[in-house]
This record gives C-alpha cells, structure tokens and sequence, in this order.
C-alpha cells in the first residue's frame, strides 16, 4: 500500500474559494484514484492562499489484473451485432473465439488486461483532473490557454515517497512539469521546499513559516487574539465569518491589536464595525459590558516582532482613521437632515423593472402595515409611518458606502426625529434575516416586517418572478420563512390570504397569485419538518384544503396536535383502525359502486361492540369545530375511538349476510372516517 | 503638517515617480509619457487599452497618467479625495510568471520593503462597464493599505486578451502619504526641496485647481454644450471608424473624449440613473468598436512590428 502526495501552489487564491476548491480537489482525486481501481483511504488535506494539498493512503501500487470471459452473440448473428459485441469487449475478430454450447455456436472474449502500474496511472489522471478543475470565476495568464483561479506555478506530485514524472499543458507549448518542491512564506522563507509524504507536509511548511492546517490557524488566531485582549480585560468580538476569510488571507497568521482614535467613538457602533470588518478585515473588541471598545485587531502574515508590528499598528491606525473619517462625513451628512426629507429621492431608486420605484414600495408598505398592524393589535398609524420611512435609509449616504447597515442606519435617523418605537420597527424591519436569525416580537416592528416581505412576495409572484430550482435571486424563500416565522413565533392567527389580497391591491393587480399560498405551505413544511414532525404529519395537515389552510398557526397546531396524537400508544391503535376501516370501506365501495355516507339506522345495531362504536363516534361528531382550538381539541379525543374501534373489529363481523346490516355497519365506519378526514387528512400517514 | 525640511528627498512624490519609471525602465518597460487628453484612469491610455490587444506579441510600457473624476472633487476641502490625481501605471503583455517578484521589487524600491511591513494580495476582481474590460486579481495591502491594484486583464473592449496582459496601478497621492506618514494629500512633499529654498507641497500646486474645478464639475460646465461634444464625439468616433479605411487611434480619442464628457455630466447631476446605464453602453459601444478596428488593423499588418514601415500612420 502507498500514499499519493499533491500539492498545487500558485497565486493568492481567493479566501473565499479556499475550503470548497479543497472539497472538491478530495473528492475528485479520490474518485479518480477508485475509478482507477487503485483503492484509497480516507485522505487528509489541507488549503490556505496559496496552496491546496491532499494526501490519500492505503493505495494499490498497481491496478488489478483483468481476466474476464464475456459471452457474445450466436457466431452466424448480423454483422452489426457482433461488432457492437466485439467494440465493447475491445478486440478483434480474430481474437473472438467460437464455442460450441448446447444451444449453438457462440462468441467468446476472453480478456486478460495486466493492470498497470500505479506510477504509470496516476500523471494523466493529476493532469486531467486539474485541466478541468471548476473554480467558481477562472482566469487565464501569460501566453496559457489552461484557467486556473489565479495563475498556477507548481505541481507537485509524489507517489510512494518517489516524484511522478508528468505535467499539466497549459496549451501553446508551455506547461508546468510535476515536481516535488514546494515553496515557503513569500517574505519570511522565499525558498524551495523539498517535499516527501503528507505525515511530514506540516512540519516541512511549519519551517518555512507557513502554518498548513487551516484550524491550526484559526486556533492561533484565536488564542492570541483571547490573550492580547484578555490582558486589558477586554473581549473579541465573535465573527465566524471574519475568521474563515482571515484565514484564509495568511500563512503565517500573527494578530496586532491597535487603538481606534477616540474622535469616531461617537459614531454609532455597527458603522465602525461594519468600517472595520469589510474594508479591513479588523476584528473588532468589547468591554466586558458588551460595549465596543476602542481596539482593531488585523491579522498580519508576518511573525511578532516589536518594531515591525509597531510599524503595521501606526499603519491599519492611520488607514482605519481615514476609513472612519470618510464614514463620520457620510454619517454627518445624513445626520444633517430628517429621514423623512429623504423620502422623495426613493421615487429614483427602481424597486424591479416592473414593480415600481423604492418610494412606490414604500407607499404600498405603509397600507399595508396598517392593515396588518390593525389586526395583530398594533398601532396602525405609527405602523404606517414606520414602514413609510423603512427604506428612506436607502438614498443615505452611510448605506450608500455601507449597504450591510440597510435598517439599522434608518432606525439611528429616525431616533433623531420620530419616536422610539418607529425608530425600533425601522431598525429591526428586515429580520429575520435568516433561519438563525432573531424574530421580532414587538408587534409594531412585525407589522412592518410582515409588510415589507408580504409586497415583496405579493409582488414578485405577481410577474411571474418565482424561485425556480436552486435559483431565487430574489430571496423570495427567505422572505417566506421570514412570514412564516414572525407569524409563527408570535402566535399570529393572521388570514393570509386576505393580506395577500390588500398587497395585491397595492400593485394594482386583480388578485394575488394563487402560487403564493402553496409557496408558504412548502417553506411551512420545511419549517415544521426541521421542528421534528413527521413529514406525513406534515402533509396530512397542510394538504386539508379546509377555510383556515391559509392561518399557518393552525396549521401549526393542528400538525404539532396530531404528530403528539400519533407518537401515543392509543394514537398508534387509532391509525391501525383508522386504516381497517378506510380499507374495508375503499373495497366494498368499489365492489358496490357507491360511496357510503348514509345515516345510520340505530334500530339495526345488533352487537353492544357496534352501538358503543356510533355512541362514541356520535358523542364526537357533536363537538364544535369551527376554531382552531376546537379542533385540536377534536384531534386529541380521537384517542377515545381506539377502544371502540379495537372491541368492534373483534367482535363483529362488516360483512353481514343481511345487507341492511352490513350496509349500515358501513355507515358506521364511513362516519368515523368523515370525522377524521375532516380534521386532517389520514391517509397521507404513513404506517 | 508642518514641513520638514529634513524629509528624505527620496520620499518625496516626484522622486517616487521617478524611482517608480526608473525601475521599471530596468525591467524593460517602456516609458511613456501621459497621454494628451482627459480620462478618468491609467488604463484609458490606448499603452494600455489597445495594447492589451494586438498587434504586439509583447507590450511592456509603463507611465504616469493625470486621472479626472469630476464627481470626486471636494473645493479642496476633504484630505483624501480628489478630483485630478495621479497613477503610475504599468502594463505587461505577456503577464511574466514572476509579475508578483517584480510588483514587489518595485516597492522596496520606493521604500517600503516587505520585510518590515504586513503586504497582502486581497481578491479584488476589476470590471470597467466603459470600457467593456474585465480581469482578475488583487488589492494589494500595505499594512491595510491599499497600495496598488494588480490585474490579469482577460477582456478588453470585449475582446479576449490573448496572450493575457497584467495591470498594475499605483494610486500615486495615497501610497506617497503612505510613505510620507501624512494625513493630508495637500501636505504631500513635492520635491523634497525645504520651504525656505521654495519648496513646493501638493498644496502648493493643485488647491486652487482643486477649488476651480470643483465649480467647473459640479455648477458651471455648461452641460448643453457638453451634450452636444458627446453626440459630436460619438458621431465622430463611428464616422472615423468607418469600413472602408478605419482609423481606431483617432476614433479611440473621442471615444475617451465621450467618456469624459459622460463623467461631467454626470457630475454635473444631469444624468438620471435610468440614463447612467444607457450613456455607459453608449460609451461601451464606441470602445468595442474602436478595439475591434485595432485589433483588425493589427492582423491586417501580420503579427508584430516588423512591418512598421506599411503602418498608415507610421
């Protein structure tokens, strides 16, 4: 058994590229290695800005031998028969032998293929593998015609401790010859490498000043970060996402902690985190009461040493003061001026070809946020301004420079000028955001949230736009899980389809799509499906076409109600007898032509097993239905059917010599399968 | 800032200039002059739009060149933006397998070695929508700086570079203040030269003109007749690039002509967003067409210059 060795080294490879490039790098060497019939352990690997390696053990130094007999067509078969015969097993005709068999002559392969050296295998298999590596943009360089993410410099291919002689063409002549070098730190050990196994690739880079293992870097990235700020009893500020792109910036990952010049600290907070983090990478610290404190961590690739990190301190200093001054015109400039005088420059800003301007949105918004804050319980008029006012932050200069700080820029204008609740509901507009994200739970702030995301939605279904396969650049399922969560996180029992219908109105349209409703009952499916319900429970209850289908928090429950039914033991029973019945009835239906749903006469019940049966499902059917909690009220005492149900299979026999009799212990369990079906839909649970 | 008179003269932003054409003179580029008109970067300049095209099988030039963006200026005002600024600028064709080396060398050379700072290459893709130009590559960073943008131009024109060109420009202001360790573009040591002897500070030179063009761009150019220079500029740019005898030099002059009529305008704030992207395209259609009668002309000469001598305007 031997390892393969490879490593590609060249350019800065985008941060962002790295850890899928290196997935796809794993998976597609290791399938071609067991295509290849060379086996293969799990691999190990590794990626940073320059390089991606992999490292796959336990391989075959050779392919296995071929011998095979394959069986072909009659020898007197037509002509085309037995060239489709002799092309599939790759030999000639005369190579074919003929066998007498019982049932005639036919045409034998017999195969013997020595299977090649691993060594031999491996090269063709590296080059055409990288030749048709996908990045997500490529580019070319120099006189190449190959694409690569960033120009590609070296190969490096070793197979059982020995380099594999080979290349990769990058067409017009030129190509890169596979070798065994490696390369160091581009400042602190511009040199070559000599490579060997994957067991020593760390230790080898770790000399030269470059950390190989991703979490190794993310792990001292974070402990020295913990330790800097630890010792001014500070904290950093959690960023997963910074961390992964750092990472993925440096070799030689080295924090320096430099100071925010106390001028900006008055700017609000998320412009100087939002400064720091997407212009310059910073990580950003907290005081112990979580307030931002007056600290940038960057993280350089260079090692500690005090006069250079000096240097980089004075440096990112000076840049982020720029950066920040820049930020504090916008912020002042905005600032200068009530949110509401912004509100005309919306009619500039295209909302969609086709759906109006940003101001339209607006105008649509605040109707609608009053109709939906009217029926939540919210102030409808101070609804009505906030969702006005919710997107004027948009022709704001900070947002202009800082789209991430969309809402939150609106909320810090409003404050100067509108009342705090506005200003919250402005500010916290767009959650959730995300299936993490928080919910908003004052009713104010949901009713502009509900509004925003249901004309978005309203509107776009309107033209046709629908998300289509992976494709939903409108983020069209966000906005729908974000309805489904507000509506469900705060207990809404809102008719969406009337919403619909007022937001249609807005865009003028005669009625709102009828793609809509079922595109909340799917993301509702996900949604409960992720809560742990049964996906058949799912479908029983959302696949009820009843008045209320479109109140996801009945849905909600009855789903929750019946999953919690069924998990019982007397649920289970129920669903054992729910499908006797619907059975016997499905096939005396069919065999009689007709759909039993008569009364039943009571003068003709004969067993105490049948009369306790209707007397219970009579004393069921008497129940109210008509709210949602009546239902799930109606849903839970199904259980009490069980017993009667168990005792009539037992004791009683449907199929009565007497037609009258069987006739109506059919109506009897027709009756039973109407009460049920008319809470959710049974048969769509499975056994 | 207050000047100092003991300022390494080799700091100073006219002697960065020079060390920047004097390196790479050695790495054998070229050195051109700026070009005679009004754009609004480096990469306008036909050293580097054209070239990336044919004819040349290799095209090593390098140059300062004065960049206009009229909606940038601030009545000399804001420390960082400007409306007339500088970048260096260098063009490689083919791009050499060492660009990365040689792009680093140049900034020891100006002072600033990589060993006694933190230098990263930063995914940075460039996209000129005027231009129909596109490439991939990096910001570069000094100490969270960007110092220079360094791209491997794959379109230009919307035409596929081949062999692939590598672009490296140098915001000259903002890496000299860098260097300079100043805060305010207008404190920027020309010369090097101590005031008392007549030293000259950025200041010194460009505030007024600072001043001046801020009301030109943004309240006096009378945008009628700038209206009218466009269509001019557009209408003399298709009639230049005629099919039976094109001259894409002379038309690529009004349609960088057009461009920067384009930027006044919109400085001027007489352009609508739902125009913006029509005036681009409209730009974009005069470079394409432009490059494509280059890049004809180029093969109508065969490769290279050895034919100079047929060259119509040669």
């Amino acid at each position: 058994m031997a390892e393969l060795f490879l490593e590609v080294f060249g350019e800065e490879i985008p941060a962002r590229m790295q850890v899928a490039a290196e997935q796809r790098m794993v998976e597609s060497l290791s399938k071609a290695l067991k295509d290849a019939g060379l086996g293969g352990d799990a691999p190990r690997s590794w990626s940073g800005p320059r390089r991606i390696a992999v490292s796959i053990q336990g391989l075959a130094t050779s392919q296995p031998d071929l011998n095979e007999e394959r069986r072909g067509p009659r020898a007197d078969a037509p002509e085309q028969a037995i060239a489709g015969f002799l092309k599939g097993a790759g030999i000639s005709r005369d190579q074919a032998e003929v066998r007498s068999t019982p049932k005639g002559d036919f045409l034998f392969a017999v195969i013997n293929k020595k299977g090649q050296s691993a060594s031999e295998v491996i090269p063709p298999l590296i080059s055409s593998l990288l030749a048709q590596f996908a990045w997500p943009k490529s580019m070319r360089w120099g006189r190449g015609k190959q694409r690569w993410v960033r120009p590609l410099h070296r190969v490096n291919v070793i197979f059982d401790g020995q380099p594999l002689a080979g290349s990769l063409s990058l067409g017009d002549q030129d190509e890169i010859a596979f070798g065994a070098t490696s390369f160091g730190h581009r400042m602190l050990s511009p040199s070559d490498i000599p490579l060997n196994t994957g067991d020593a690739y760390e230790a080898a880079l770790s000399a030269h000043y470059v950390m190989a293992d991703r979490h190794k870097r993310v792990e001292h990235i974070t402990a020295a970060m913990r330790e800097m700020t630890a010792a001014e009893d500070r904290m950093v500020k959690d960023d997963q996402g910074l961390m992964a792109e750092v990472a993925g910036l440096v070799e030689y990952p080295h924090p320096v902690m430099g100071t925010i010049h106390q001028d900006f600290m008055s700017l609000p907070q998320e412009i100087l985190v939002v400064s720091m983090r997407s212009h310059q990478k910073y990580f950003a610290v907290l005081e112990k009461d979580g307030q931002l404190a007056p600290r940038f961590i960057t993280i350089a690739n260079m090692t500690p040493d005090a006069e250079r990190d000096a240097i980089i301190r004075a440096g990112n200093e000076r840049v982020l003061s720029a950066r920040l001054a820049d930020a504090r015109f916008f912020w002042d400039q905005d600032r200068s001026q009530p949110l509401e005088e912004a509100l005309p420059r919306l009619q500039g800003i295209t909302f969609f070809e086709g759906l109006g301007t940003m101001g339209d949105k607006a105008e649509r918004m605040a109707k609608l946020a009053g109709i939906i804050a009217e029926k939540i319980g919210a102030d409808a008029d101070k609804a009505k301004r906030a969702a006005l006012l919710a997107k004027a932050d948009l022709v704001s200069e900070t947002v202009g420079e800082f789209p991430e700080l969309q809402g939150i820029i609106g909320g810090y204008l409003a404050a100067l000028h509108e009342t705090p609740e506005i200003a919250a509901a402005i500010t916290d507009h767009y959650r959730p955001e995300g299936p993490q994200d928080q919910v908003p739970q004052d009713l104010l702030t949901v009713a502009v949230a509900l509004a925003d995301k249901i004309d978005t939605l309203t509107g776009f279904f309107g033209i046709g736009e629908l998300p289509t396969g992976s494709k939903d650049p409108f983020a069209l399922r966000r906005a729908a899980l974000g309805v489904l969560r507000l509506i469900a996180q705060n207990n809404l029992d809102l008719s969406l389809n009337d919403i619909f219908a007022e937001a249609a109105k807005g865009y003028g349209f005669s009625q709102a799509s009828d793609e809509l409703m079922p595109f909340l009952h799917d993301r509702l499916k996900v949604w409960l499906r992720d809560q742990g319900i049964r996906h058949d429970v799912v479908a029983a209850v959302v696949r009820m076409n009843d008045s209320r289908h479109d109140r996801l928090v009945h849905l909600i429950s009855l789903a929750q109600t019946l999953a919690d039914v069924l998990a019982s033991e007397d649920g289970q029973g129920l669903m054992a007898g729910y499908r006797r019945a619907s059975n016997i009835l499905n096939a005396e239906e069919k065999k009689d032509k007709c759909t039993y749903e008569g009364d039943v006469d009571q003068g003709l019940l004969k067993t105490d097993a049948e009369q306790s049966l209707f007397d219970e499902t009579l004393a069921l059917a008497a129940h109210d239905l008509q709210s949602t909690d009546d239902m799930v009220a109606q849903i839970k005492r199904l259980g009490q059917l069980r017993g009667p149900i168990d005792v009539f299979f037992e004791k009683t026999t449907v199929n009565d010599d007497d037609a009258a009799i069987r006739g109506n212990r059919l109506n009897i369990l027709a009756k039973i399968r109407g009460l049920m079906e008319s809470l959710a839909d049974f048969a769509a649970i499975e056994g | 800032m207050t000047r100092s008179s003991s300022l390494d003269r080799r700091k100073s932003f006219q002697s960065i200039i020079l060390t920047l054409q004097q390196y790479w003179a050695d790495q054998g580029c070229v050195i051109l002059q700026p070009y005679d008109m009004e754009v609004g970067a480096g990469t306008f300049h036909p050293a580097t739009t054209l070239r990336s095209l044919g004819p040349d099988d290799v095209w090593n030039a390098a140059y300062v060149q004065p960049s206009r963006r009229p909606s940038d200026g601030r009545f000399g005002d804001n420390p960082n933006r400007l409306q007339h600024y500088y970048q260096f600028q260098v063009i490689m064709k083919p791009s050499p397998a060492n660009s990365q080396d040689l792009y680093l060398g140049s900034l020891k050379a100006i002072g600033l070695d990589p060993m006694d700072h933190d230098i990263r290459f930063v995914e940075d893709d460039w996209e000129s929508p005027t231009l129909g130009a596109a490439g991939l590559g990096w910001e570069v960073w000094c100490d969270g700086m960007e110092v220079s943008q360094f791209t491997y131009f794959q379109q230009v024109g919307g035409i596929d570079c081949d062999p692939v060109p590598v672009e490296l420009t140098y915001g000259l202001e903002r890496l000299v203040m860098f260097i300079q360790g100043v805060d305010n573009v207008y404190d920027l040591d020309w010369d090097g030269v101590p005031k008392d002897q007549g030293g000259k500070v950025y200041g010194d030179i460009f505030h007024g003109a600072e001043v001046d063009y801020s009301h030109h761009n943004f309240d006096r150019a009378n945008t009628e007749m700038l209206f009218q220079h466009f269509m001019d500029a557009e209408k003399e740019c298709a009639s230049l690039l005629d099919a039976h005898h094109p001259l894409p030099l002379p038309a690529y002059d009004q349609c960088m002509k057009a461009s920067h009529i384009f930027n006044l305008l919109d400085a001027r704030g007489v352009i609508s967003v739902a125009e913006r992207q029509g005036y681009i395209g409209r730009v974009r259609a005069l470079a394409k067409g432009c490059c494509e009668a280059w890049v004809a002309q180029g093969q109508d000469q065969g490769q290279g210059n050895s034919d100079q001598e047929d060259h119509p305007n040669g």
